[in-house]
This record gives structure tokens, sequence and C-alpha cells, in this order.
């Protein structure tokens, strides 16, 4: 019998995904120690101010982590998507969700909008300053009376010279009250129908015409500010429209996908943060003469939720490298979406429950999470609209 | 001035450590592994003599499989120029990484060479006295401070009871203790950079040193599991316990 010689392999960087490099793995390390020793022994005050600290933001620009895919000449680190689903995995195992959204709405869900459609000069006034976390940004699509149904959205943009004049209401808009540039999503041709005759607009705070409505007050999510904001004859330069007008659409379905990744792997950085909560709780509490972890019943459960987390964190990466290899990925990105907002709700009343009454109470980790955990199911994309998606490609 | 700063991959400080089950040694298949916290530290000083401007110099050195280049890779992105790469599946004692170490400080002619005072896996403590003693240099060993002037450098040691400060000649081996400094976080973009920084890959027989180990492990096992503890109602019977019982008084 002929001997056949082993296929030579490179060794992979580390042992989470083969597509990993060595700076996916520092950054990741890098990732880890500062959410271990500059965020989660504070963030619970963060909690009750309802935001994060602007010099929290700042010192994560200054370490890179907000400019992890933009090009090095605004301070980019001209990474991947791989090293975007690591930032959000991490910021997801701080266990403040609050903290790790408003970092991720930053980096992976409005400013994308100018990285990818705005001009050259668009770029160099604003993506600097947002790279260092000096500009902090939001993205506003979800109206009161449109959500999963984007293109139901009322808000209009009507040319006047120069100049659109923008008029309606936004909500839920995650860092709607702090940020300075928020991207606004409004029709600029009331004739055309759902999709089409949609424009993004970058309009920064202190334009006259635009204010917050109000603060929205949420059941989690609680160091993350939420508003509505209101738009009022609100004058914005034709020069401040990112992209084609009314092919709005398009730029937030393609942001879409960048953000569903980044959510599923928020998720999963929850759930395994979660699940160790769990383990440290179960090994040391006792009942009935032993502690919990020595009840089959209990570690099975964790066991087994160990494997979904672990099989649904592997899609996340997939996903992400399907998307750096430039791949239409829109069925992995719904899959992603639709599992992982599910699987960290189940993962979350399972280790309360394993936590007792403990886990009821308000100086619990396993507590906030529950409560943060339960947006992931509905925001960026619920899971009925995103089963939807995978449906309709099943072919 | 040069700076030579021996960087090693161990266990990451976070890791449950597991013994093998053969007893042979720990379990590291599949186990994180990271730059041994002294030595983040030795880089750490490193780099700030470098902007200082009292080093021009930092080359960080290590030895052991192939992905110890990692190892050395996070030291150039903290701001380390180049790295040596000493590579051997040999299991690795600290005189064999001394001896190879003073060969490559006579190639590289450093004037200081800064590392960890102990690894955190098998906690020798011994590499940076042995490398003083081959070189016939000056040692400041767990150093809580370190001033460079001129050909001085004045070190306060961390010792049994106190602090101590030596004042060395240059050249000299500094090894670092916890308090020296905190280290910084590599930045994304200088871990982009550092990805463009060369490093040297040569094996102990280019050093002319047979790194074979000298000492023998017998066996590896778990230390005693922590019994719980016990509430005493008052200070007599807490002396009788530990009178009978702990027997330590
Ligand atoms: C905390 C928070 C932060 C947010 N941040 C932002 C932000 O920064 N910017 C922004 O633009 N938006 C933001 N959103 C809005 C978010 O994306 C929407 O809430 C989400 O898209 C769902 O829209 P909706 O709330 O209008 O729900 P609806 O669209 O009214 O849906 C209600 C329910 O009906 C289900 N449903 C809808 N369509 C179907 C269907 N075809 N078949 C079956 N079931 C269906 C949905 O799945 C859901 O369960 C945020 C929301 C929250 C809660």
């Amino acid at each position: 019998m002929d001997t056949v010689e082993p296929v030579a392999r490179e060794a992979p960087a580390c042992l989470d995904h083969p597509a990993f490099r060595p700076e996916h793995v520092m950054l990741r390390d890098q990732l880890r120690r500062f959410v271990e020793t500059e965020i989660k022994p504070v963030a619970a005050a963060w909690e009750n101010k309802g935001s994060v600290p602007r010099e929290v933001l700042r010192r994560m620009g200054a370490l890179g982590f907000l400019g992890i895919r933009y090009e090095e000449a605004h301070g980019g680190a001209a990474l991947d998507t791989l090293a975007t689903a690591i930032l959000a995995e991490e910021l997801g195992r701080s266990t403040y969700g609050g903290f790790a959204i408003t970092v991720l709405v930053h980096t992976d869900m409005a400013s994308p909008h100018l990285a990818n459609g705005g001009t050259e000069a668009q770029r160099a006034r604003w993506m600097p300053g947002i790279i260092a976390g000096e500009i902090i940004t939001a993205v506003a699509v979800t109206e009161p009376d449109a959500g999963s149904d984007v293109a139901g959205m009322r808000t209009s943009a009507r040319r006047d010279g120069d100049d659109y004049l923008l008029n309606g209401t936004k909500m839920y808009i995650t860092n709607g009250v702090l940020a300075d540039l928020v991207f606004v999503a409004a029709r600029t041709d009331p004739q055309a129908k759902g999709s089409r005759g949609i424009s993004i607009f970058a309009v920064e705070r202190g334009t006259p015409g635009f204010s917050v409505g109000r603060a929205l007050d949420k059941q989690g999510w609680r160091s993350s500010d939420t508003a509505e904001l209101v738009f009022d004859d609100c004058r914005v330069a034709a020069a401040n429209r990112l992209g084609a007008e009314n092919r709005g659409f398009y730029a937030i379905m393609r942001n879409f996908q960048n953000e569903r990744i980044v959510l599923g792997a928020q998720a999963m950085g929850e759930a395994q943060a979660m699940i160790a909560l769990a383990l440290d709780w179960v090994r040391q509490r006792r009942a009935f003469g032993a502690t919990l972890w020595e009840k089959q019943a209990i570690r099975q459960r964790l066991a087994m939720l160990s494997a979904r987390v672990a099989a649904a964190r592997q899609l996340v990466y997939h996903a992400a490298w399907l998307d750096s290899l430039g791949h239409d990925c829109t069925l992995q990105v719904s899959q992603v979406k639709a599992l992982c907002g599910e699987l960290v709700n189940e993962v979350a009343y399972a280790c309360q429950q394993f936590h007792g009454g403990m886990g009821y109470l308000r100086e619990s980790a396993i507590e906030r999470m529950v409560r943060d955990a339960r947006v992931q199911s509905i925001g960026g994309g619920a899971t009925e609209v995103m089963l939807e998606e995978v449906a309709k490609r099943l072919g | 001035m040069k700076i030579l700063v021996p960087v090693k991959r161990v266990v990451d400080y976070n890791v449950k450590v597991r013994v093998k089950s053969d007893g042979t040694g720990v379990e590291t298949a599949g186990v994180k592994m990271s730059m041994n916290p002294f030595d983040e530290i030795a880089v750490e000083e490193a780099v700030r003599l470098k902007e200082k401007g009292v080093a021009t110099e930092i080359i960080a050195v290590s030895m052991g499989v192939a992905q110890c280049g990692e190892t050395i890779r996070t030291a150039l992105a903290m701001g380390a120029d180049r790295g040596i790469l000493v590579e051997t599946d040999a299991d690795l004692q600290p005189l064999a990484v001394a001896k190879m170490l003073k060969v490559l400080v006579d190639r590289e002619q450093p004037t200081l060479v800064v590392m960890g005072k102990q690894a955190i896996d098998d906690d020798m403590n011994a590499t940076g006295q042995m490398l003083a003693a081959l070189l016939g240099w000056a040692q400041g060993t767990f150093a809580s401070k370190v001033a460079i002037e001129g050909d001085k450098a004045t070190v306060t040691r961390e010792i049994d009871g106190g602090l101590e400060t030596v004042a060395l000649k240059l050249p000299a081996v500094v090894t670092t203790d916890l308090r020296l400094n905190e280290p910084r976080y590599a930045s994304l973009p200088n871990i982009m950079k550092a990805r463009k920084k060369p490093i040297e890959t040569i094996k102990p027989a280019d050093l002319g040193v047979d790194p074979a180990p000298r000492l023998t492990v017998i066996k590896v096992a778990e230390p005693p599991k922590r019994q719980a503890g016990k509430k005493v109602g008052s200070v007599a019977e807490l002396v009788a316990k530990l009178k009978t019982e702990a027997k330590v008084i």
C-alpha cells in the first residue's frame, strides 16, 4: 500500500478559528485586558448615570479600538471583519451590554455609513475624529411607525437650494442624546414608493431644527443612552448627503450585514460570560450536601449550553470570514442574528436560574445580563424578520 | 545604548493550570499562552528608557517552540525594535537559557539586559542571576525602580522586610519585580506596525550551546485541595485549634 504524505499545514495563530492571524490574537488579548481592568471595575456607575464617559471612548480611540477596519490615513488599522467580531465579542464579555452597544453602534452601525458612503472630503472631515473617539456617532433609521419595515419610513428631506430641509421623528436611537454626528435616513423623493427615494444625511449636533425629543428609559442596556430625535425644518447642507440621492436604502441594507455580525458576536461574548458566571456560582454554592456542580442535572445543562454557544460562535466567525473575503453572506448573517439573539436569552434564563435568589438581586451581574440580553432578539433585525430572510434563501 | 529583553512564552496567568494525568507536567495542549507578566514589565521598562532617550535600540529574545515568535511580536507591538527567536523543541532550563543569552549578549553587545525576575510557569527565579554570573556583570534583581545615569544604574530592590538600593556599574543585568511599572497596552496601530519589524530565527546550535536539560522532573502533582474554613467562637478556641488541629504553634 502507498503511504500518503500528510498535507503540511501552517500552525494556526490560535485555536478559535483557522482564519485568525497573530494580529487578531493580539487584538483580542489587548481588548480582554482593557475590559477586565478599565471597564468591569467601574462600569456599574455608568449604569446609574445612563451613559459611558467620553474619557473611556477617547481612551479606546487612542488604543486604536475604534478604527479597526478604517483607512490608515485617518488613524485606522485596515483590518477585517474577523477583527470586528473579536471587538464585539470581547465587549460583550464585559457583562455590561450598555457599554458594549455604546461603542459598537459608534464603530460598526453608525460610522460605516460615512466610511462606505462618504466622499473623500466627507471622510477627511469626520473620520479622524471618529476613530480617535472625539466625535461620537449615531444612526437614525427607525421611526415610531417604521421599525422592521425600514421602507415604511416617513421622515422627509426636501431640497431647498444648496440645502435639504429635514422633517420627521426617529425612535430608539442609540447614542442619540450624546452623539456629535448622526447619520439620518430620510425620504428625498416623496413620489417614490418603498425602498426607493431614501437618502442618508450627516447631521451635526446643534444643527438648528434638530433636537432630542426625549431620552428613553429602558429595561436593560442602562449605560447606553437611547433617544427619540426630532427634525423640524432642520436645514442640512447638500454637502452633508452621503452617497447618491435616493440610494440610501441600499446603504442601510449593506450596513445591516455588518451590524448583525457584530450583534451576534456581542451576544455570544455575553453568553460566554454568563456561563462563566454560572460556573463560578454553582461550583461553590451548596445544597443537599454537595455543590450544585455535583448535581448532574445542572452540570449537564451547562455543558449543553456551552456546546450550543461554541457552535453559534463558529457560525459568527464563519459569517465574518465570508464577509472579510467579500462574499455575499446574507444567509449566514441572517442565521447568525436569528440564532444568537435567541440563544443568548436561553443562556441568560438558565444561568439566572442556576443562581437561585441571588440571580434576582440587582447586585449580581447575571441579573443585569438577563435584562441586557432581552433586546438582542429585537433590535437590529428582530428574530422573526431574520428568519424570513433565512427562509427566502433556503431554496 | 542597546537593551536586550528576554521574553518567555508561558501559560496565561488567567488559565487554571491542570496537571497532566500521567504526572509528567502541566497540560499545555489547547491552553492559552502569553508573555510572562514579569517580562512584560521588562519590555515596558526598556521602552520607557528608549522614550527618555536613554536607550537607542531594544532587542526582544525568546527561546523555545516556533510560537514563541508570537511572544516576540507582542514585545515588538509594545515598542521593541527587533526580535531574535532561538527555535528549539527542547525542554529549556535556566542554565541553558542563560548560556544562550550570554552568546547573544556577546554578539549584540547590549549595555543592559532587563528581564523578569522569574517566569510564572516554573517560578525558577534563576536565569537572570545565572546570566549575570556567566557574563561577569553586575546584577540588580527584583527591581522596583531603575534609574540610569552615565555608566551607572541605580536599582531599588524589593527584598524581604523592605527596599534596598544598589548602585551598579554598567553593563548590568536587571530583573523586574511587579511594582516596577504597569505595562502599556499594545495599541492596534502598533500591533499592525509590529508585523513589519524583523525577527531573526536561529537554532541553539548556531549559538554553540547544547540545550539538553540537566535536571530531571520526577513527578508533577496537584497541591492538596484547600479545606473549607471553620468559624471559631473565641480567641481561646482559635489558639487551641492552632495547637491541636493545625499544629502550627
Ligand atoms: C435599545 C434599542 C436600541 C436601538 N437602537 C437603534 C439605533 O441606534 N438606530 C435605529 O435606527 N434603530 C434602533 N433600534 C430600533 C430597532 O432596530 C427596532 O426596534 C427593530 O428593528 C424592530 O423594530 P420595531 O421596534 O419597530 O418592531 P416592529 O417592526 O413593530 O416589530 C414588532 C414585532 O413584530 C415582528 N414582526 C415584524 N415583521 C414581521 C413579519 N414580517 N413576520 C413576523 N413577525 C414580524 C417583529 O419580529 C417583532 O417581534 C433600537 C431598538 C432598541 C430597543
